[in-house]
């Protein structure tokens, strides 16, 4: 009876607690996913009124259109060159460093570092690197006389190149953030474990392939899954370095600067917006229990 | 202890050696950053490599004509508000999911989770309109508001919050301790160093925030350091010195904010960053 009374009598002081909260989640986040799943099947005007249906079949012409799936290989290819290049430098950095020796800190904070950048700033580090007229690497001499590319037509402009451009700036902007993960699973690996190997009569690399490795598995998981998703919702590189160019190739138009990007075939459409952010919530809903499973099979949690 | 053959100096060398060329390659778009922003504008071609000439007058301009500091302003001001108040609505919200008792608790908890699975690219288009609708485009309301609440911080503290022994509530409510109280002066000190790795979560999120500026920010009185970098570098790319000067006005804060909150760093990001 008295559970039951307060169970009654603290409903005003919960609803004020969770008020606030559950009104902006609501309206932030769950009405603009079921709102785009409805949008997704109309088409707009340029204002983004006048909203009318054309049917759910606009989700199936979408998946099937060139630029959907032009844009999802696109997407694709950008975190196959980024998160496995990514992840290896970031273990490879981790590993130098985790010894202890004198100076040890100071190469720590440089390759922790990047993690300060915002996507804007680094993007712009590597927009002045890489541009062909005002650049650093077009106004060496020497080095666009062995690659011209640098200068004519510049390596964010040359479809071959632009993508991993765009890849490599985007690796080191997060490569401060791997080395801080992979550094703190280091730390964990006791290092009895190394000793008790190496009694054993293991190799550096044995030790490192055979106890290190499945050790800090997990945070190699989790990394990889953060990796992923940000190869996926990447938008601001490529808006300030190619602006999903160079075009007619569109080599570096991903699903996301497909639905936003000012230069996008379908930014004045807010239907076709919703539907391919709808698409592109499913797919990386999809990744991620796929990495889940997959993986999850062979990472070691320890005892 | 000598685990290894080789000798001892000689590996350690080794070692040093590879952390030093590594480390030169990462600093290097820092250092071509840093020299041309301290470059006048006439030699910033010739010789991007060396800092053969030195002048403070573009990183003055970065600041006035260049908006840096007006940008700063807007972005600090964005990203205090989205901190304090998001910290303020998971404490709220994690509280009455640990020791409220109401009604429907776990489908409302339910609700709270289900919305950590919805990435922020998927909510924008619609969240746009929103923001439109509510004539909020160009403001800071608009630039706060869809942040000012958090599954994920709700969830962080709310795993803290469990490990209070239920007793240790019905105790101190036996001796007239009310929520408020109890709040105050048992669950807020055992969640502080998890409010300090949620608060600079939020903070560093805030500030970086790129795409969601750019969709609702069409005046450049309103752009945050980051959509103000792309106002800067496409209005003046003939001058790269004064992009990269501001490139550094931007960083530099988040630099010393990391530097006197390290140690909430890491804990902040491996709990964090999954809604990254």
């Amino acid at each position: 009876m008295a559970i039951k009374s307060r169970r009654l009598r603290e409903i005003p002081l919960a609803f004020a607690m969770l008020g606030p909260s559950l009104l902006v989640l609501i309206t932030f986040v769950l009405y603009p996913l079921g709102k785009a799943v409805w949008l997704g099947q109309q088409t707009c005007d340029v204002q983004g009124k006048n909203c009318k249906s054309v049917g759910w079949g606009q989700y199936t012409n979408v998946v099937k259109s060139d630029q959907f799936q032009h844009a999802l290989w696109v997407t694709v290819k950008f975190a196959m060159i980024t998160v496995p290049i990514g992840l290896a430098l970031g273990v490879g950095l981790a590993v130098l460093a985790d010894k202890q020796l004198r100076g040890m800190r100071f190469f720590r904070t440089i390759f922790s570092s990047t993690i300060a950048t915002s996507v804007a700033v680094a993007s712009l580090m590597w927009l002045f690197l890489l541009q062909p007229s005002v650049g650093v690497l077009a106004n060496l001499g020497w080095l666009h006389n062995i690659f011209p590319v640098i200068k004519e037509p510049g390596l964010l402009n040359d479809s071959g190149t632009a993508l991993w451009s765009v890849g490599i700036s985007s690796i080191w902007a997060n490569l401060g953030f791997t080395f801080i993960l992979v550094t703190a699973g280091l730390q964990g690996v006791p290092k009895e474990m190394h000793e008790s190997a190496y009694v054993d009569g293991a190799g550096g690399w044995m030790r490192f392939t055979n106890v290190t490795l499945p050790l800090i598995s997990p945070t190699l998981l989790f990394t990889t899954v953060v990796l992923t998703s940000r190869a996926f919702q990447a938008y601001g590189e490529m808006d300030l370095l190619t602006n999903g160019g160079p075009i007619p190739q569109d080599s570096t138009t991903t699903v996301t600067y497909l639905i936003y990007g000012s230069s996008s075939i379908i930014k004045n459409n807010d239907g076709l917006q919703a539907a391919v952010a709808v698409l592109l919530f499913v797919i990386l809903l999809a990744l991620s229990a796929l990495q889940f499973r997959g993986f999850g099979k062979r990472v070691h949690y320890g005892s | 202890m000598a685990l290894d053959t080789a000798p001892k100096g000689w590996r350690s060398f080794a070692r040093y050696s590879m952390l030093t060329i590594v480390a030169l390659f990462i600093l290097f778009p820092v250092y071509t950053t840093v020299i041309a922003a301290l470059k006048p504008g006439n030699k910033v071609l010739d010789n991007p490599l060396l800092p053969n000439a030195f002048t403070l007058d573009v990183l003055k301009n970065a600041w006035t004509e260049g908006r840096l500091g007006r940008y700063l302003m807007n972005t600090t001001i964005v990203a205090v508000i989205v901190t304090s108040v998001q910290l303020v609505t998971s404490i709220a919200s994690a509280y009455a999911f640990s020791f409220l008792k109401f009604p429907l608790k776990r489908l409302v908890f339910g609700i709270f989770l289900s919305t950590m699975l919805v990435p922020l690219e998927v909510t924008l288009v619609v969240n746009r309109r929103t923001i439109d609708s509510l004539g909020w485009l160009n403001s800071f309301q608009g630039l706060t508001v869809p942040f000012i609440a958090t599954a994920f911080g709700t969830f962080l503290l709310r795993q803290v919050f469990m490990q209070i022994p239920p007793d240790l509530r019905e105790a101190a409510q036996m001796d007239g301790l009310g929520h408020w109280g109890f709040m105050k002066e048992v669950a807020i000190p055992l969640v502080r160093p998890t409010l300090g790795a949620l608060g600079l979560f939020s903070f560093l999120s805030s500030w970086n925030q790129y795409l969601w500026p750019s969709l609702i920010t069409t005046e450049d009185d309103m752009n945050t350091v980051q959509t103000g970098l792309r106002h800067l570098a496409s209005s003046d790319l003939d001058k790269p010195n004064l992009i990269m000067a501001g490139t550094i006005i931007a960083a530099v804060p988040i630099l010393i904010v990391l530097v006197v909150f390290q140690k909430q760093l890491v804990r902040g990001l491996t709990a964090g960053a999954v809604k990254g």
